[in-house]
């Protein structure tokens, strides 16, 4: 494995500030999961004023809902879903204080600005590597929305959890640069990921 | 007439679904490995090396490949000498389905009502079921635990009919860049064309159920697939679209006549965890 950035939640400024695009990075502390009806319920706690069941405040949120762990086991497999389906639950969640999030695929423009804007970070982890990655998890705990089942909140602690920067807070973007990078065909590049899902 | 048990299709369905999602398919995982050799990016490389390094660890510690353990699509192909009994054959797939990803200790990813209240069924069922009726007295049954990330991305469009093979893979190009990372790749690609809508979506599905590297066994079917295969790894998507030259392990394309009129294509993409499994009872 080529060199990679270890970083320890929650994140400081100074940290996010020196990541960039392409930088394999690990993470060890504590991050919270959350998902699509998760991040619903906590936008509409915002709405109504209500405080949140976490304080995002320099925290990480990984985009995941874990399978069943077998008895005696910690968690299941747990690797990342896609995070587009949530660009519309991201920017509220970046200004309550949000600082790292894990997800997969790529980010619309409106959150890749925000991300910048906030000076936060989004990473990937590898689809598809869920059983790798439960290895990186120590600890599983539901913290909120417990009746959501898969879709609760976890806090986890992870060691060495790896991931990809994809999003950094200077505005890059690892697969639109990617993509430029191998691309051979003469076809022009349309719209990045406009496919919702 | 042959007789079969329901439950035997109970049993069936609820091993295919452990298997499935545990053991990736062995041509899968060869090709996974293939591209690593030719793969030029070293960002992408290492992408490919934990792909590899999951479907060890989850085969090891029977754990699944993904967290996301799919709706279970279940093809029967069903004899029409074959005569079921002691049940009726949908609900022993769904009940091999619920006891497959209990035991297993799968995801449940159903919400039951999709445009309101989105409840858990908890069992992961209904699965996504069809039947085919075939010569013989045998039962095909083959099953994909199909993930969400991918299924997503599927996409069709009707072109006029004399726009032919150029509109094929102008679609399919397009499809595949504009998803990006959503369906994971290294991408398995299938491809239906003809036919009507629901007809080219179902051939898009059942040809992800062909073994990497299985042409058409028609040769102007085949070399579609080859003229797809490089025109999408010319993409530079990527595994997991960091960027690279492995966009796809491969396509397959399914063709049925159409009408005067049409030029049905339907895309279904699958992710390289690219879980099938089938048996014949």
């Amino acid at each position: 494995m080529a060199d990679s950035v270890r970083l320890t939640t929650p994140l400081t400024d100074d940290v996010i500030e020196g990541l960039t695009i392409g930088t394999h990075v690990t993470f060890s502390g504590v991050i919270y999961t959350a998902r699509d009806a998760a991040h619903k319920r906590m936008i509409e706690l915002m709405k109504r004023g209500e405080p949140l069941p976490i304080d995002l405040r320099g925290q990480v949120i990984y985009y995941v809902g874990p399978t069943p762990p077998r008895p005696g086991a910690v968690i299941g497999s747990a690797g990342p879903t896609t995070a587009m389906r949530l660009d519309p639950y991201t920017i509220p969640m970046l200004e309550a204080g949000l600082k790292g999030i894990i997800g997969k695929g790529g980010r619309g423009p409106a959150i890749r600005e925000a991300i910048k804007q906030h000076h936060a970070v989004y990473c990937i982890a590898v689809g598809g590597t869920g059983a790798l990655l439960n290895r990186h998890i120590k600890s599983a705990e539901v913290v909120a929305f417990e009746d959501l089942g898969t879709e609760a909140i976890r806090r986890l602690e992870v060691e060495d959890f790896p991931a990809i920067v994809v999003n950094d807070c200077h505005g890059g973007d690892l697969l639109e640069a990617g993509k430029r990078q191998y691309r051979t065909s003469s076809r022009p590049i349309p719209a990045v990921q406009s496919l919702g899902g | 007439m042959r007789e079969v048990p329901a439950e035997l299709i109970t049993e069936t369905v609820a091993r295919l679904a452990i298997e499935a999602t545990h053991f990736l398919p062995e041509d899968v995982e060869g090709a996974i490995r293939a591209a690593r050799q030719t793969e030029r990016s070293p960002l992408a490389v290492q992408i490919i090396d934990e792909i590899l390094e999951n479907a060890q660890v989850a085969r090891e510690r029977m754990l699944p490949l993904c967290q996301d353990t799919g709706t279970a699509v279940v093809i029967l192909e069903i004899g029409q000498d074959v005569h079921i009994t002691g049940g009726y054959v949908i609900d022993a797939v769904n009940e091999g389905i619920r006891r497959g990803y209990s035991e297993g200790y799968l995801r449940k990813s159903i919400a039951a009502r999709p445009f309101s209240a989105r409840v858990n069924t908890g069992d992961n069922t209904p699965g996504v079921i069809h039947t085919e009726i075939v010569p013989g007295d045998r039962i095909k049954v083959m099953f994909m635990p199909k993930g969400g990330g991918c299924e997503n991305m599927s996409r069709y469009q009707n072109f006029l009919p004399g726009m032919g093979k150029q509109a094929v893979i102008d679609f399919v190009c397009e499809t595949v860049d504009m998803s990006g990372g959503n369906p994971c790749p290294p991408l398995v690609i299938g491809v239906g064309v003809g036919g009507t809508a629901e007809k080219a979506m179902t051939m898009a599905k059942h040809a992800l159920f062909r073994k990497i590297g299985e042409r058409s066994p028609d040769p102007e079917v085949a070399e579609l697939e080859q003229e797809l295969l490089q025109a999408v790894n010319e993409l530079g998507v990527g595994p997991q679209a960091v960027g690279g030259s492995t966009t796809a392990l491969d396509v397959f394309v399914e063709t049925y006549p159409t009408h005067i009129t049409a030029l049905p294509v339907a895309v279904n993409i699958q992710c390289h965890s690219a879980r099938t499994k089938q048996a014949v009872i």
